[in-house]
């Protein structure tokens, strides 16, 4: 973190991204519409960096993780990953990159097989990137499950025998065997109760700086957020609202969906006088989303510009980007 | 420490174990505390501390079996709920005392609209015809927030989003003006600036009612700005009971203070979080001691010997913890501390 | 839902094709020949040989099934070879017969089933409880043609409560109602209990606790009423088993049904018959799930959307 966030190299680049799902239905099934889940954004992640993103639930943050990761095939846009496009590669190719990108669901559980010992997991991601020659893999996983700070005698036991905390570290561990470039860390911590998370939390910026690992975070805990980021985009209906490094975003948050989800978040601090920002109703469909800016029909400061035009995302200071009409 | 006139609610060393094949857990081992009509207490802990069951069991909605209350009493204006009857239980429930869930996607009845759930406790409870009952349901989602009840009333749960449904839980169980709201968790599935929405609606209705509030809750920053007072539990015990500003400014127990450390903050940057080392004990095999005694940094010998009570070691503050006895300097260091 | 309908409407047409074919093949690959059976014993070559030509068997295979389905849809299914009557017209004297048998089942199916799953779910590992999953494991085990012999043996040879045989009165209706229900009573049972189990489960049932409801209340409305949506799905199926067991049911109690029909027509190779018997079944059954899957959907489009 000493090398200044602009003089470092771009690892993963996305550009112009959507994903729209399809909807099926009228007589023949067809589709009939499309719920614009991420609705063109851009952005960048740095090596080295942690980027969170933001946002509250259907705000398409999920889903840029995904399409990412090509779990999801986006409907368009390029995702630039070390210069090479995603997208672009074919079946094999994207299985071999696929060591370099991993990911940490929030339910590690669901994604571990509960016939299979700790040892047999970790041994079949190594297996399956062939990172590790055959003889060595044992010693090699002791050594994971050494760095998430789990016994070596982890490895003979079951899913089920641990806690929540410990099946996370247990993720990070698989995540961690193929020597990944970026690892996607998708609502990770957010099923843990607060004295475990803090663990988990403290052990992914450890790992980070040991391993020269770059995090790409998906949350929607702002206070999480806040500890782990380097930078910070918060997304709403599928749109980029505002990008930049976490001090100016928690400190000079410029968009009014910003600032409204970071005053709403009661914090136990009786210096931190806010004044709150009360949203009223509900986010609205992403299947029909209004015209103009998305955020407009719940902005506390719209104007008649707003309904009609999209607002672009515009450089308002050194590493701030913001799409609102009345900011800039 | 108020005025017993201003007791609402009481509940002495209530006790609700759970018999099952693994063995007995003693899910609330032996809690005491009391609600003051009109205001908010906060009942906070992690999984597995017993708060969940503490609110059912005020109600006696524990499942039995497996589940039964063992012990202690919970005197609702003076008299014990414990003793009465089933059915004197039912005229209490949704009446004189509701309760909200946390998930209000999965607590409304999926076949029936919100006008007809809410008007079921309003034609049980007011002994209203189904008329009046059905517009007194469409006046309480309009009390709650909720743009063009009448059309909303007619609509099924799938058709509201979550912010709404819960909106429907809080207009149901306001219906019948209760002297005790019982809130378990109702903001933890929603979205922040939803639940910033239901926070504040909660909060006026209940000056509005004069409601007594017990709010259930992981969230530390839901306490400071919602409650007056708060009953930290751990491991089915409640290990500090004080005013709700006190516990941020001034914690007492470990593992508040510990509780508190772990919080990635909103408010300040922090380069490492400081944890609680180790996990919560298992309810089947409970140490013999203090149960954070495994994972408190200042543990002594007394402390994997015996239980602290709950005690009172200032004017509205109550801590169960060895460190503020007596017998505290005289103890000797504990045997090594386990990692996780 | 009106679009729902309509489109599984037009679903059933390949259905009812491909059963069709299915029916047209099966009875062309089945060794024997009508032409053989029907011109008797001692007939010579040449007068198989006009038969065969007289009833088209001998012209190409897709001629002859093309030809077959388009005088069905008009309900020309042509004549027996038994009888040389219209097939419609034999099937439609049958088919009210076998129709009241499988109500009179289906009824029982459903109300047995049901009422007997409420009480197990009820008090579940209750003395009820355990007796009447005991029954239903019987219920399943038990093939109908069995239960059929043993109630006969019982009720109507021993005791003289009901006929041995026949159809027409009520009572005759009794016996084989039982025989031919039970199976699916006794899994509709199973069903309803376990869908119980899980809705008292369910956090809407603690919402109505909390609401102070009389527990009676609180399992008939709030949850039978969401039990029933998976219960539904096994009726219908239900449905098809049962008309695949009036076949076995009529044949026990001599009850001259479509089933017995069918049997009949196939052991005496009367290749129009059996082909019209099968279709109409078929239809019947093709309907059933339709209504099946409308009733469903109408009772769950609350439920699948979350």
């Amino acid at each position: 973190m000493g090398v200044p966030a602009a003089e470092k190299k771009v690892l993963l680049k996305v550009d112009q991204l959507k994903q729209y799902f399809p909807i099926k239905g009228g007589f023949f099934g067809r589709t009939i519409n499309h719920v614009k889940a991420v609705d063109d954004i851009t952005f960048d992640i740095k090596q080295g960096e942690t980027l969170s993103i933001v946002g509250e639930s259907g705000c398409g943050k999920s889903t840029t993780g995904r399409a990412i990761l090509r779990l999801d095939e986006p409907t368009s846009g390029s995702i630039h990953f070390q210069d090479r496009d995603l997208l672009s590669l074919g079946k094999k190719e994207m299985r071999r990159t696929r060591k370099d990108l991993q990911v940490i669901f929030q339910d590690p559980f669901a994604s571990l097989n509960p016939r299979q010992t700790i040892g047999k997991i970790l041994g079949e991601a190594l297996a399956i990137q062939n990172v590790v020659p055959k003889e060595n893999r044992k010693s090699r996983i002791e050594e994971l499950l050494g760095h998430v700070g789990l016994r070596p005698e982890s490895m003979e036991r079951y899913p089920h025998e641990f806690s929540g905390g410990q099946r996370q570290r247990i993720g990070i561990a698989r995540a961690l065997a193929v020597d990944p470039k970026l690892i996607i860390c998708d609502e990770a911590v957010s099923a843990l109760d607060v004295s475990i998370q803090a663990q988990v939390l403290n052990l992914l910026k450890s790992l980070q700086r040991q391993f020269d690992l770059t995090f790409l975070f998906i949350s929607h805990d702002l206070g999480v957020v806040r500890h782990i980021s380097d930078r910070v985009m918060v997304m709403y209906l599928g749109k980029i609202v505002e990008i930049a490094d976490k001090k100016s975003i928690f400190e000079q948050p410029q968009h009014p969906y910003t600032r409204a989800l970071l005053s709403a978040i009661p914090v136990p601090n009786p210096v931190h006088e806010r004044e709150r920002i009360l949203l009223t109703g509900d986010v609205p469909s992403p299947i029909d989303p209004p015209n103009g800016c998305r955020f407009h029909t719940r902005c506390p400061f719209v104007q008649d510009i707003c309904k009609t035009q999209l607002p672009e995302l515009k450089r308002s200071a050194q590493n701030h980007q913001v799409a609102c009409h009345i900011v800039s | 420490m108020n005025q017993d006139a201003d007791k609402i609610l009481e509940v002495k060393n209530l006790q609700t174990h759970f018999f099952t094949d693994e063995g007995t857990s003693k899910a609330v081992n032996g809690i005491s505390f009391s609600l003051n009509k009109g205001e908010t207490l906060g009942i906070v802990g992690e999984s597995g501390s017993g708060k969940s069951i503490t609110s059912l069991s005020l109600l006696r909605l524990i499942p039995s079996p497996p589940g039964k209350i063992a012990g202690g009493s919970i005197l609702f204006k003076g008299e014990d709920l414990l003793t009465k009857s089933e059915k004197q239980m039912r005229s209490i429930r949704g009446n004189e005392i509701s309760m909200i869930f946390q998930e209000p996607m999965t607590s409304l009845n999926p076949v029936y609209s919100a006008g007809e759930q809410i008007a079921e406790a309003i034609r049980l409870h007011q002994k209203l015809g189904k008329k009046e009952a059905w517009d007194k349901a469409v006046d309480m989602l309009r009390l709650v927030g909720i743009p063009s009840p009448e059309k909303r009333a007619k609509q099924e749960p799938h058709e509201l989003s979550g912010g709404m449904r819960q909106r429907v839980m809080i207009a149901m169980a306001l219906a019948c003006h209760p002297e005790v709201l019982i809130a378990d968790e109702p903001t933890t599935a929603l979205d922040v600036t939803i639940q910033a929405q239901i926070l504040e609606l909660i909060k006026t209705l209940q000056k509005d009612f004069g409601t007594a509030v017990i709010l259930i809750t992981h969230d530390l920053g839901v306490v400071y700005e919602t409650c007056d007072r708060v009953a930290v539990m751990y491991a089915g015990k409640i290990v500090e009971y004080t005013l709700a500003k006190e516990i941020f400014t001034n914690p007492k127990h470990p593992y508040t203070i510990g509780l508190l450390n772990s919080l990635p903050r909103l408010d300040m940057d922090q380069e490492e979080l400081t944890t609680i080392p180790g996990t919560v004990p298992s309810p089947y095999n409970m140490p013999k001691g203090c149960s954070f005694a495994p994972r408190c940094p200042h543990a002594k010998g007394i402390c994997e010997q015996a239980v602290p009570d709950l005690q009172a070691i200032g004017p509205s503050t109550e801590v169960s913890c060895w460190m503020f006895t007596p017998q505290w300097e005289k103890a000797y260091d504990a045997q090594e501390k386990v990692g996780i | 839902m009106f679009v729902f309908i309509i489109r599984r409407v037009l679903q059933t047409i390949p259905v009812l094709l491909g059963v069709s074919l299915v029916v047209f093949l099966i009875m062309q690959m089945v060794p024997g020949d009508p032409a053989t059976l029907l011109a008797g014993e001692g007939a010579t070559k040449e007068t198989i040989e006009s038969l065969r030509h007289e009833l088209g068997l001998d012209r190409p295979i897709l001629y002859q099934y093309v030809d077959y389905v388009l005088h069905a849809v008009q309900g020309d299914f042509g004549e027996s070879l038994r009888s040389s009557r219209p097939v419609l017209d034999e099937i439609m004297v049958r088919l009210p017969i076998t129709l009241e048998l499988a109500l009179a089942s289906i009824f029982i199916t459903v109300v047995l089933g049901m009422i007997a799953g409420i009480i197990s779910a009820t008090k579940q590992y209750s003395a009820a409880d355990i007796s009447i999953m005991i029954v239903a494991l019987l219920g399943i085990s038990l093939p109908s043609f069995w239960l059929g012999l043993m109630l006969i043996y019982f009720f109507s040879v021993n005791l003289h409560l009901f006929p041995v045989s026949g159809w027409g009165t009520f009572s005759h209706m009794i016996l084989p109602a039982i025989t031919l229900g039970a199976g699916g009573a006794a899994i509709v049972a199973r069903m309803t209990r376990s869908s119980m189990l899980e809705v008292v489960r369910q956090d809407y049932i603690r919402t109505a606790r909390a609401k102070g409801l009389k527990e009676y209340i609180i399992i008939y409305k709030h949850g039978l009423k969401n039990a029933l949506i998976p219960v539904i799905t096994v009726v219908g199926l239900q449905f098809g088993a049962l008309l695949g067991g009036t076949v076995l049911t009529e044949s026990v109690f001599a009850i001259n049904g479509l089933g017995r029909l069918i049997v009949d027509a196939i052991r005496t190779r009367d290749l129009p018959m059996v082909q019209g018997g099968v279709l109409i079944a078929s239809v019947i059954f093709v309907f059933m799930n339709l209504a099946v899957d409308v009733l469903y959907r109408y009772f769950n489009k609350r439920i699948d959307l979350n």
